[in-house]
This record gives C-alpha cells, structure tokens and sequence, in this order.
C-alpha cells in the first residue's frame, strides 16, 4: 500500500493540481463554497498521503526529514480549517519535487552519458570454438572474444587477429581513429571503426581503463568539500531546530498558524541540494572535455591556484627530440645523408634516433669497426671511407678542421638550444645537425591563458641543463626556471614553494614526477591513460592534451563560483523570509512554499549553466 | 567481508541520502562505516558479512522506504 502510494506520486500531483483548480472556480465563479471545501480537503488528504508515508519511513531510521516538517505543517493547517494552505502547500511541494527530479537529471546528464558508453555485451568464444553474444559480466580475464565493425571493444586487451581502425576518444579524448593489429592493445569503451578483432581479454569489468575513469568520475561527483559537510551536519540538527522552534512558539503564543508557516519557511531544500548539482555539473562539463577533476575538494583548492609548476620534458615539450635545423659544407649531399643514416641507424641514443627518422629513406652502406667515443659520439669506416658522428670535442679529436662558417652555425645552432650532431668524412666537416625537444604546439597561448586566468607564477623545473630550461622559459614567457634538477629536488622546490604561502599545482606526465605530483596541493597529471597518472593526481588531463588546461582551471574557478552563489541563494532565501515572516503582514505558507521550491530550482537552474560552460579568449 | 553496490532509482533529494545510509548502516553485519550513498550516482557501496546479512536484506530495507532497487552487485 505503502509503496503503491509512493509509486503513484507524478498522477496524484496531476490530480490535487486539477482539485485546486476546481476549487477556485467553484468558489470564484460559481460562488460554490461546498465543491470547494470538498476538493481542496479531497487535495490535502491525498497530497500530504505520499509525504507522510515518506515523514514516517524516514522517522523510523531516526531522520526528521523535510517531509515530517511539511506534513505536520499540513495538519496544522486542516486543523484550523484553512484548506486552501493545506491543499496549496501539499501540491507545491510535490511538483517542485518533480520539478527538482527533472532538473537534477539534466545535471547528471554530461556524466551519465560517459557511464553509458560502457560495453554492455561481447562475443565470446565457446569450448566449440563458436562466437556467443554473453553479457559483459560473464567475460572472463583470458577470454577469447571478437569485435565487429561498429562495435564496442568489451575489455581491455591484446589483438589476435584481425586488423582495424578503432575510435579511442572514450579513454583518450581523441576522436581521429587509431589502427590495430596483431600484439595491439585494445581498450573497453572504445569502438571499432571499421574491420573485425578477435581479442584476449587481460582486463575485465571495472579493472579496465574505461572501468576506473567511471568508478572514479562517479565518487568524485559525490565526493564532499569541507563546506559541504559542514552544510550536512548542519543540516541534519538543522530540520530537527526548526521543528522544535515551531513547537516553541506554539507553546507560546498558541498561534497554530504562525507555527506552521515557521514550518514550511524553515524547509532547508536550497541549501543541501546546491552545492551537489554545482558540483556534478562541474565534473560533468570537464568529463566531456576530456579533464578529470577528482571531487569538490579539488575543485575548490584549484580555483585558488596562484603557482603553476611544469615539468619540461614531456609537459612543455614533446619529450620527443627532432632535428630542427641543418647546415651542410659541400657539395654530395646525399652522400652524406646516406653515410650519415648507415651509421646513426645502428645506434638506440635519442639524438641517433632523430637523425634517422629526418633523414628517412635513403641509400644504406653497410658499416665496419664502429667505435663508439662516450660522451663524443661514433667513428666507423663506411664504404671504405671514415666517418665521424658526433659533438665539437669528437671533431676536435678527429683533427676536423673547423672553418668560419662552421664556427658561426655551431654558435647559432647552441645559442637557439639545439644539441649538435657533426658529420665528418675523411677527416673533412659535411653537415651540422641542431636537434631540438619541439615545444609543443600551442603551449605559449595557453600559458597566456592561465596567466588571464589569474595564475601569478608559472615556474619550470627540469632535469635539463639551465641554458636549455632559461630558452624555454624565454620563449614560453614563464616567470621562473630551474635546470639540472632530480625528481627530489622538484619536489622539495615545490614543498618551498608551498611554505611561501603559495598555492601550488604541479603539471607532469607522471611517469617520474609522482613525489611532486603528491606533494602539490593539486597534481596535474597529462594522463596517456596511465595507471600511475590517474591514480596519484587530483586532476587528470586525458591524451595528454595540454591544450585542456585552461579549461580545467577556468571550470574549476566557474564551478567553486557557482558553489558560491547557490550558498548565497540558499541562505539568502531562507533569511529573506523569515525576515518577511516577522516584519510584513503578507507571509503566508503557500508562499513560503512557492519561494522555497522556486529557490531549490534556481540553484539547480545555476548550477546547469556550468555544464554549458566554455573557455573564451 | 564482502562489498556490494546497489544501482537505485535517481535519487532527488539529498535527505533521501540520508534516509538510505541509516537503512543500511542499522542492518546487522553491515559494516558501518563503509556505508557511502552516491547521491549523484544513485548508488550505494558497503561492505559486508555475508554470514550474517545478504544483499536482499539490504534491498528489502531499501525498497520498505520507497526507493526502487535497479541492479546490484557483489564482490
């Protein structure tokens, strides 16, 4: 019965709306006074029904809730036969509800969408060696399973066979199609594009990537500030005062109409719901956009952040070297590049690595008594000539003679900061190479963009000499740099920092940086979708996009305002009536409760704006 | 020891948060503080003993306060 009549909470609204409806007219048009009396105390009976049974189910976990305030409000008000309150009262309060249970899914709907994508079924192979379509719980780690064109991948795992074009923005946020084939990873949540996999399953269920981005979105939507678990225990002695003040004052002045209209004026509605829907629809907005912020506590310590603190390589830069610049002295270009390749191709050094891909396809001679100078480079005999590879101290060793020209681009070269690659032949200089980390692409706009965003220092630590960090530091605008510097030394420089009264974020790929990322107040991690990176940072950037980290702050900034303004609202509200209840004559409880769901929509209303939100400038 | 989370229907009031932790949390051999109510999730985790209380348990002392029980899953 009870739970029929809870069930049934959207028909009864609809019809204790028509009764006051018929009510009015009866009274208003048809100077009937009986139909009235009868549907408006039909209206109250049937409205306060759903509520009472939630006051009583409520009382019976110990929890004075809401409910009990406003039915024993309703009860007041039929006792002293003012119907029209009674009835009025009970259908606002039910609607609003309504009301707030549409909204509020609208709020939810950014992240409600991610939750979504996660697989459902997969195609599994049986002991016959066929392929059943099971539900996703019965897909076991080691699993063989096959994903079809336009289908999701099921579980993280390793391709068999099979080869395809597969969609990755679920996980990496970047939506241009990656292709796969035998010995790939494949991620759950993801989506084959076109071509056929059949796959393994190393990780199933919530272990997946796709898995924990959702377990983790979903606590840090529900996860608490301190504010807002101070408004909760407030809260909870909260609706129990209000009820004992109601009492109270009946004690007192017997006035059983004032009493109830404290009542419905002390429904704390705006203030426990505001700070919630600001803050799932913060999360929301960034989980669209490919930032992880992991609850409201984050939210609210990086909307204060006045320090900035990079990693270079890897953050600023691509962490990848390229060959930047090139000079040749003579004539057989080609030539060289082809000695050039031969050698540096049998090397695994970073700066061989560069040289190779730049030069790319060409001629290839086989090569003889390689030496490998540390610190120098390489001296080989290709094509019965000598080649030398390496930095100025190797042509010094090889008594390369180094004429004006050279002297100059070797200078330029540096002063740019580039590392250098000679090439001698014969003892003859033939090209220099400069090779470069590339900053990547963008990064200066969006550090101007953190500064517009209020962010007072933006700092730069590196592993790197300081001649290399200050280039950088130059070229990007930073405020501070400091080279030569071991993952301890950053994190001690950030815990300095942090002793200066600065608020501090730290900004790394999370491989080496984990000590700094934990001893930021907030930890940047530009997540590849890695373990480490998700686990031990308060925000996560996905794929590594640098580009989304002034969204992150500025939704953050946006999100800890909006908190701020349906606090304001909320106990605004809530003060603005009882002070109307004492000083003006109008007060009632019909518009005590109309003001009071109108407020707990409004903070819901403000609190969707943020999942529009967007970075401008 | 074992950990349930229970799918409700969207949950609209944080009260209704409340309501739902105290259920759970006075079942015997549900481990109290591991009681969380997502309320934006609509969901429920805990942990417990499942030699003295089963997940029905927890569901019939949820659907008694009007809240429907969608899915629910034990590790």
């Amino acid at each position: 019965m009870q739970s029929y009549i809870l069930g049934k909470k959207k028909p009864i609204t609809l019809l204790s709306g028509i009764l006051i409806l018929i009510a009015f007219t009866g009274k208003f048009g048809f100077k009937n006074e009986v139909l009235a009396l009868w549907s408006l105390a039909l209206a109250s009976i049937m409205g306060v029904a759903p509520i009472a049974i939630q006051a009583y189910q409520a009382l019976r976990v110990r929890v004075v809730s809401i409910d009990l305030l406003v039915t024993i409000a309703v009860a007041g008000a039929f006792l002293i036969k003012n119907l029209e309150e009674s009835a009025i009262v009970t259908f606002l309060f039910l609607f609003g509800a309504y009301l707030e249970q549409r909204t509020l899914n609208k709020t939810r709907s950014a992240i409600k969408e991610l939750t979504e994508m996660a697989p459902e079924s997969a195609l599994k192979q049986m002991e016959n060696g066929e392929f059943i379509e099971v539900k996703i719980d019965e897909v076991n780690v080691g699993d063989i399973l096959l994903v079809k064109t336009g289908a999701k991948v099921p579980v993280d795992g390793s391709v068999l066979a099979g080869e395809g074009y597969v969609n990755e923005a679920s996980i990496t946020g970047e939506s241009l199609p990656v292709g796969k084939e035998k010995g790939a990873t494949v991620y759950a949540g993801t989506i084959l594009e076109n071509g056929t996999l059949q796959i393994i399953a190393d990780r199933v269920g919530e272990d997946t990537t796709f898995g924990r981005i959702i377990e983790l979105v979903e606590e840090a939507q529900d996860s608490k500030s301190k504010a807002e678990r101070f408004i909760d225990r407030f809260a909870k002695h909260y609706t129990p005062a209000v009820l004992a003040l109601a009492f109270i004052v009946w004690l007192f002045s017997h006035d059983i109409e004032l009493a109830i209209t404290i009542l419905v004026l002390g429904c704390p509605g705006a203030l426990v719901i505001g700070v919630p829907v600001s803050n799932v629809a913060g999360i929301g907005n960034g989980a669209r956009h490919g930032v992880l912020l992991k609850g409201s506590e984050v939210i609210d310590d990086f909307s204060k952040v006045d320090t900035i603190v990079f990693d270079k390589t890897g953050t600023l830069t691509m962490g990848k070297p390229e060959v930047t610049e090139e000079e040749f002295y003579g004539e057989d270009v080609e030539e060289v590049l082809a000695c050039l390749a031969s050698v540096e191709r049998e090397s695994d050094h970073p700066l061989a690595t560069a040289v190779v891909e730049y030069i790319g396809e060409t001629k290839l001679y086989p090569v003889e008594k390689t030496n490998v100078i540390k610190g120098a480079g390489v001296v080989a005999r290709v094509n019965g000539r000598r080649v030398a590879v390496g930095n100025v101290a190797l042509m010094e060793r090889e008594n390369v003679p180094l004429d004006e020209k050279a002297r100059a681009g070797i200078a330029r070269f540096e002063a740019n900061g580039n590392s250098l690659v000679l090439t001698a032949i014969d003892g003859e200089l033939k090209a220099l190479l400069g090779i470069r980390d590339q900053i990547r692409p963008g990064v200066k706009e969006d550090l101007q963009r953190l500064k517009r965003l209020g962010v007072k220092n933006l700092v730069v630590l590196s592993g790197d000499n300081q001649g290399t960090v200050d280039l950088v530091a130059r070229e990007l605008g930073l405020t501070e740099a400091h080279g030569g510097m071991l993952p301890k030394d950053k994190a001690a420089y950030v815990e300095e920092l942090i002793a200066r009264g600065h608020t501090v974020a730290f900004v790394g790929d999370g491989v080496n940086d984990s000590p700094s990322l934990a001893r930021a107040q907030i930890g940047i991690a530009m997540g590849g979708g890695t373990d480490v990176a998700i686990e031990t940072s308060d925000v996560v950037l996905m794929n590594s996009n640098f580009r989304r980290l002034p969204h992150a702050l500025g939704l953050a900034k946006a999100t800890a305002g909006n908190m701020r303004q349906n606090i304001l609202i909320a106990v605004g509200v809530v003060l603005a009536l009882l002070a109307s209840l004492i000083f003006s004559e109008w007060m009632n409880m019909s518009i005590g409760m109309l003001v009071h769901e109108a407020s707990i929509l409004a903070v819901i209303l403000n609190g969707m704006r943020l999942l529009r939100y967007n970075l401008r400038y | 020891m074992k950990k349930a989370t229970l799918q409700l229907e969207t949950l609209s009031c944080p009260s209704c948060a409340q309501k739902i932790e105290n259920a759970v949390k006075q079942l015997n051999g549900v481990e109290k503080e591991s009681v969380k109510v997502l309320f934006n999730a609509s969901k429920v985790k805990f942990d417990f003993d499942e030699e003295k209380v089963s997940v029905a348990d927890a569901e019939k002392a949820i659907a008694a306060l009007g809240f429907e029980v969608k899915s629910s899953q034990v590790k």
